[in-house]
């Protein structure tokens, strides 16, 4: 009972050296629900857990600075798990472990796993390009391309080899970010002409347009006023029946509203980062382990 | 007003007024590189335009037929005319060059003006000079040059940018040396640009932090401000003598004898001017490609793009309009050069216009120089017209480099 829409992207992304773009090397999912027992499906109580992303002794050294120690964390699957945490905790270094963006900083190095679908993606066989068209990412700040809103979404599909119909991929994306009925009529305006909120959703559209299992948001709403931000909300609760996605934010109360887990994160020895607590968000927010969480999260800083 | 007046001086008229000192030093600095531009121009102009007595062999009114100026007279009866009053070898030869009956009416009309009206320019007065003291310089031309008479000249015109040089000061004209730094500056630009943006893209994009990228970074920051003749020595060791069987065409066979291949030729130029502007044209493109924000890398590689498809569909498309502007600008740097030149090698005098990479030479600023070195006053204002002619280029080429970068300019 495979998904019929992801059995033929696999087919679609065929690079132009005629290499089909699929990691071999990582077991794809048994079969999944199907949409309808998607849209049935309650959150965090019905069908087992599916661990998407599996940390294990996870350290990311900047230069001689460590960054993050030994973090330990299950991601399950169309989910949402959040990272909290103070300021320079590592949050951010956590979630760009998951797509090895952190590789775009020279200095920086990874020790530890992180197994997506079963397979390590810091192997040395795994191409980190294809790592991060599987784990997509949105930003902070809204960084649409300066291009139209088109070919925002067309590109990242371009370059990955998509050879289906890209006016209907376009659309069935802005559908899926709840963006089309707003710029349907101008698609080929550019995309930095829309609204901070409207850019921030273009970004998720254009994330989710090259079909990653996973979508990382790197405090998405922290540049956007509270309406673009609640919008934002329901989209990421949209998305969750259908991707699993990691967001790091500032905001507990966003946390709190959107996700069913949540890990805790904190300044540990030499400034490194640690996680301190990781549960059901629910948990911890109500009855944390850890008198720091609790502190934290109430507002009484550790 | 609660300031704690022990811990704060009183000084705010003191700020003010040294404020106003440094504005006025600032205002300054700016009226003296008014005036020095002015001054520039007033000389060029000056020199470029102006009175001048000319003596005729003989008089254009006097070459009219039946009342019709020479002006208005149709091509038979020009070649008439050239035929009665020119001599026998001199029609020989125009016609040996090409018959006189297939030449247009406005040649015709040329080589009368030339070879039968004959003017001279006997003297000279500038633009200043002849607005001021016209009546003066008027009772002046009738006493010492009866014979002559008093024009308006504008010493730049269309025959001085068609005209090759010649010995004549009424007859030069710069089109070989236009020509020359055309061809020059275009061989320049298909070497420098390519592989100074590729150089750019790499270190930029590409290559790490490590101490020999940084060595090579200062190294090319450094030969940014080398001294060109410095660069022309290089030109003549490397292309004119070194690599003289390529530089000459001989390779190529271009030369029929090689004992004869000289390695003095535009490509030599070119390059010599292409290893000049490379490093201006590299830092000028770094900047450029250093100024396209991280983000837009970031969301390019988080949707799975590799390295090279960032860089050409994101980085340099952002990039362009700044690599385009340094590089019209180092191009300005390789039009104006003159030092160089002169070590490779240009000719200061020659007529023919060049047929391609491997022809001798000549350029704008060597015929300048050619010309002001010259003892008779005229020269001089040759020079003059052939600087405004070589200040035209430079600003076609700014103002090229400011629409381009409109054009492309994006907000991020």
């Amino acid at each position: 009972m495979a998904d019929p829409e992801r059995q033929s992207m696999t087919e679609d992304l065929v690079e132009p050296s005629g290499r089909i773009v699929s990691l071999p090397q990582i077991a794809r999912p048994e079969p999944r629900m199907n949409a309808e027992q998607l849209e049935t499906r309650t959150p965090l109580s019905s069908g087992q857990a599916e661990n998407v992303l599996t940390v294990k002794g996870l350290r990311v050294y900047y230069g001689d600075f460590l960054a993050i120690r030994d973090v330990q964390l299950n991601v399950q699957s169309r989910k949402i798990t959040a990272i909290i945490g103070p300021s320079g905790c590592g949050k951010s270094t956590l979630l760009r472990a998951f797509n090895r963006m952190n590789e775009l900083v020279p200095t920086a190095r990874t020790e530890g796993e992180v197994i997506f679908w079963g397979e390590d993606i810091y192997a040395p066989e795994v191409d980190p390009v294809e790592v991060r068209r599987r784990v997509g990412m949105v930003f902070q700040k809204p960084n649409p391309f300066p291009k139209s809103i088109y070919e925002n979404i067309a590109w990242g599909a371009k370059v990955n080899g998509f050879r289906g119909d890209m006016d209907g991929l376009v659309e069935n994306t802005l559908r899926r970010a709840a963006l089309w009925e707003e710029v349907n009529d101008k698609l080929d305006q550019s995309g930095l002409s829309l609204s901070g909120g409207q850019q921030q959703r273009l970004c998720i559209a254009r994330a989710i347009a090259v079909k990653p299992d996973v979508i990382l948001m790197d405090e998405p709403c922290s540049a956007l006023d509270p309406v673009a931000t609640f919008r934002i909300e329901e989209l990421m609760r949209e998305l969750s029946t259908e991707y699993t996605i990691v967001i790091v934010t500032h905001n507990m109360q966003q946390a709190a509203r959107v996700s069913d887990f949540t890990a805790m994160m904190m300044l540990g020895e030499q400034r490194a980062g640690e996680m301190i607590e990781f549960d059901e968000t629910n948990t911890i927010f109500t009855r944390p382990k850890e008198k720091r969480t609790e502190d934290y999260v109430t507002g009484r800083f550790g | 007003m609660n300031l704690p007046a022990a811990d704060f001086d009183q000084n705010l008229s003191r700020r003010r007024r040294s404020g106003r000192i440094w504005r006025l030093i600032f205002q300054v600095s700016t009226i003296v590189g008014i005036v020095v531009l002015t001054a520039l121009l007033y000389n060029i102009l000056n020199q470029s335009f102006g009175l001048a007595a000319v003596e005729y062999a003989m008089p254009p009114e006097s070459l009219a037929v039946d009342g019709v100026p020479l002006e208005e007279l149709s091509g038979e009866a020009l070649q008439v005319i050239l035929r009665a009053n020119a001599s026998a070898g001199l029609v020989r030869a125009l016609e040996s060059e090409k018959p006189l009956a297939e030449r247009s009416r406005d040649e015709l009309y040329e080589l009368v003006m030339d070879r039968v009206a004959e003017p001279q320019v006997v003297k000279t007065w500038s633009l200043v000079d002849s607005l001021l003291h016209r009546r003066d310089l008027e009772r002046e031309a009738a006493e010492k040059y009866p014979a002559a008479r008093l024009q308006s000249f504008s010493w730049i015109n269309r025959s001085f940018i068609e005209r090759p040089q010649a010995a004549d000061p009424l007859r030069a004209g710069v089109r070989t040396a236009l020509l020359g730094s055309l061809w020059t500056v275009g061989i320049t630009v298909l070497f420098a640009f390519p592989v100074g943006v590729g150089a750019a893209i790499y270190l930029e994009e590409y290559a790490g932090d490590s101490r020999l990228n940084r060595l090579i970074q200062t190294n090319i920051n450094n030969l940014a401000g080398v001294p060109s003749i410095i660069y022309g020595m290089l030109g003549l060791a490397i292309f004119v003598r070194a690599l003289e069987p390529f530089t000459s065409g001989a390779l190529l066979g271009y030369v029929e004898d090689p004992t004869q291949a000289n390695g003095r030729t535009i490509l030599s130029a070119g390059l010599t001017l292409g290893l000049l502007v490379l490093p201006l044209i590299i830092i000028n493109a770094q900047e450029a490609i250093r100024a396209v924000p991280h983000s837009l890398r970031r969301a390019s590689y988080g949707l799975g793009a590799t390295r090279w498809q960032t860089v050409w569909s994101h980085v340099l498309p952002n990039a362009i309009p700044g690599i385009l502007t340094g590089t019209i600008l180092a191009i300005s740097r390789a039009i104006g050069e003159t030092a160089p030149l002169v070590v490779v090698g240009a000719s200061t005098y020659i007529t023919f216009d060049p047929d391609g990479p491997f022809s001798k030479f000549t350029a704008l600023p060597i015929q300048i120089y050619q010309w002001t070195a010259r003892p008779q006053a005229e020269f001089r204002n040759l020079a003059a017209a052939a600087i405004l002619v070589l200040l035209a280029l430079l600003l076609t080429m700014n103002v090229s480099a400011i629409l381009l970068r409109n054009r492309y300019r994006r907000q991020y």
